[in-house]
């Protein structure tokens, strides 16, 4: 890629003392993709337009939202009927939640799937994690702004998992809440967290891009571009595909936004907060359940208290993605010639989906046998059944280049033809 | 064995670079240990002020509460159960073999007065409020309390029975002003 020459006089002036320019050509139009990318790399920048529209709805409904436990309700309802919009904007950023949590687990799945996670990819996957983790933060302290009985309980469950700490637990608990009880302190505190924390999943998703333009886009063959003849400049291949996506993508997100808008909701959220009156039946939001399976599955572990191990296993199953570059180290990245990971990989995504199930459901009876099934399943398929394919596994003949199987001969032909001439 | 040869070579110089390496380090501590110490009142800025403090006592008449009535008041913003037990429910708190309890502690040692059972109302699994005070309400099979979030039972003395719950109901700080008034905390 030569330097490019700027034309126009103001730009060219910027450019030569701030690069800003030919930076923003480098990464976001010439920047060479690989040519046979499918829909499911749509979801990356979906999940990087979710974010903006988080800040953006957020920033506004923060100037009509009062972060007190005696108003924040009263302000939430002011919102929805008094504010210009503010029903829209509610709205938006309530579902948008949701939808940000499934572009990001889409991403995620399809990581899994094509190897993304694998070398020089690893710290791209580490900085995905690290933004998977923040985001699951800012949401459930999103949650408990509204100040309805589900933010006020959701508070208090969640909260308490920090006093299974041994010895320091109930100090560590006081601290967070700044009282004795979620209350008004823990209100402002969560409402201050909130506004930070998507600045800061900002910044990481700039060292995300960061990585990602230095080790440069996975593919769904899971090989490496080999030349100029494999790869196409991001725009306008790229930006045309992923705003088709989006559109798509749009028409589900905002069908619900005005037709279903409470459809993820609890309807218990729109009672005001009650610290004597816990409600029947206790959920968190949809993207929170399988984890939430995995904290009640789990017993007495020897000496282990369940309280503790259930939060141990909770946090462990995120935490162990870490490893995966190495518990995986079979050195084909994509599932398409990996005849068994294949397979468990799909087992891995209907273990989540069953968990997710069993944690919308009380913990008893035979909900808490399949639990205990998926929550073992889990661990089972990342520390050995995923080390043991790829040790046992004999995958598929990788194609020699990206454009051997889209172009069939004709590229090696073509080439051999031009050297020729 | 490099450093060794040097400073052989070159005493004054060797001496120099151990000098630089000892401010090195004393600088870097020093800077490190600062650092925490500023810290830490972000940090401690975060546990209960002054005014969350305040409102730690919390008196009760208990005059008006009939034998086996049982009725919640708020205390430091959480509830707390005051039970007036009947005879029966003291007696079987008492008829306990507190060997085989989860978290072993016999009646007496829970109340001032067998009559009044006074607990802070919040399990001691994630924190829900356990049903119980009203005689509507489902009481489990120890005819205490039961946690609806992941079943908890307690029993009248308010020690966890059955259930993921690691501990008894806590009893908070408490003491008779009079014989019908209590100050908690």
């Amino acid at each position: 890629m030569s330097e490019p020459a700027w034309t126009n006089p103001a730009v060219k002036w910027i450019d030569e003392r701030l690069p800003i320019f030919t930076v923003m050509r480098h990464s976001a139009i010439e920047y060479p993709t690989p040519k046979n990318l499918s829909y499911w790399w749509n979801f990356g920048s979906l999940s990087g337009f979710m974010l903006v529209l988080m800040i953006a709805t957020g920033v506004v409904l923060a100037m009509q939202y009062t972060p007190n436990s005696a108003l924040a309700f009263d302000s939430v309802e002011r919102i929805m009927r008094d504010v210009n919009y503010g029903w829209l904007l509610r709205y938006i950023h309530m579902n948008g939640a949701s939808f940000f949590f499934i572009a990001v687990y889409i991403h995620i799945f399809r990581g899994l799937y094509y190897g993304s996670y694998k070398t020089p990819r690893e710290l791209l996957w580490w900085l995905g994690l690290i933004i998977l983790i923040l985001m699951m933060a800012t949401a459930f302290m999103g949650y408990v702004l509204p100040w309805g009985q589900m933010s006020f309980w959701g508070a208090t469950v969640i909260t308490n998992l920090f006093s299974a700490i041994p010895l320091v637990g109930k100090h560590i608990v006081t601290w967070l809440w700044g009282g004795f009880a979620v209350d008004n302190p823990t209100l402002n505190r969560f409402f201050s967290l909130h506004y930070l924390l998507p600045f800061v999943i900002f910044a990481v998703v700039f060292l995300h891009l960061w990585a990602l333009h230095t080790a440069k886009s996975n593919n769904p063959l899971g090989i490496d571009t080999k030349g100029p003849q494999d790869t196409i400049p991001f725009h306008p291949y790229y930006t045309v595909k992923d705003l088709f996506g989006m559109g798509v993508f749009l028409i589900v997100f905002l069908g619900i936004v005005f037709f279903a808008p409470n459809f993820f909701g609890e309807p218990d959220n729109y009672i005001l907060a009650n610290p004597l009156s816990t409600p029947q039946h206790i959920v968190p939001e949809w993207y929170f359940l399988p984890y939430y399976a995995i904290l009640r599955a789990v017993p007495n572990i020897l000496f282990i208290p369940a309280k503790l191990a259930g939060v141990i296993a909770m946090f462990s199953s995120i935490f162990i993605l870490f490893a995966l570059p190495w518990l995986d180290f079979s050195r084909v990245r994509s599932a398409r010639f990996r005849p068994l990971y294949k397979w468990v990989y799909w087992l891995m995504l209907i273990d989540v989906l069953v968990l997710g199930y069993v944690g919308a459901n009380p913990p008893e009876g035979l909900y808490l046998v399949i639990g205990r099934v998926a929550t073992s399943y889990y661990f089972l398929h990342w520390l050995v059944i995923v080390p043991l394919i790829a040790l046992f596994e004999r995958p598929k003949p990788l194609p020699t280049s990206i454009s051997t199987p889209v172009l069939g001969g004709a590229a090696v032909a073509s080439a051999k033809t031009m050297e020729k001439v | 064995m490099a450093s060794s040869a040097q400073s052989g070579a070159h005493g004054a110089q060797g001496a120099g670079v151990n000098r630089r390496d000892f401010l090195y380090l004393a600088t870097g501590a020093v800077g490190a240990i600062g650092t925490a110490i500023a810290a830490w009142p972000f940090i401690y800025s975060m546990n209960p002020a002054a005014d969350v403090l305040a409102l730690s006592t919390t008196e009760v008449d208990l005059a008006p509460v009939q034998t086996g009535q049982r009725i919640t008041v708020k205390w430091r913003s959480q509830p707390v159960f005051v039970a007036h037990r009947t005879e029966d429910e003291i007696k079987a708190a008492d008829d306990v073999n507190v060997e085989e309890l989860r978290d072993p502690q016999a009646d007496s040692a829970r109340v001032k007065k067998p009559e009044w059972l006074i607990m802070v109302g919040i399990c001691t699994h994630l924190g829900c409020v356990p049903l119980g005070q009203r005689p509507t309400d489902p009481r489990g099979d120890w005819k205490g309390w039961f946690c609806p979030c992941h079943g908890s039972q307690y029993d009248t003395s308010g020690r966890i029975r059955k259930g993921p719950a690691p501990a008894n109901l806590a009893v908070p700080q408490y003491a008779f002003l009079t014989d019908t008034t209590i100050r908690i905390g």
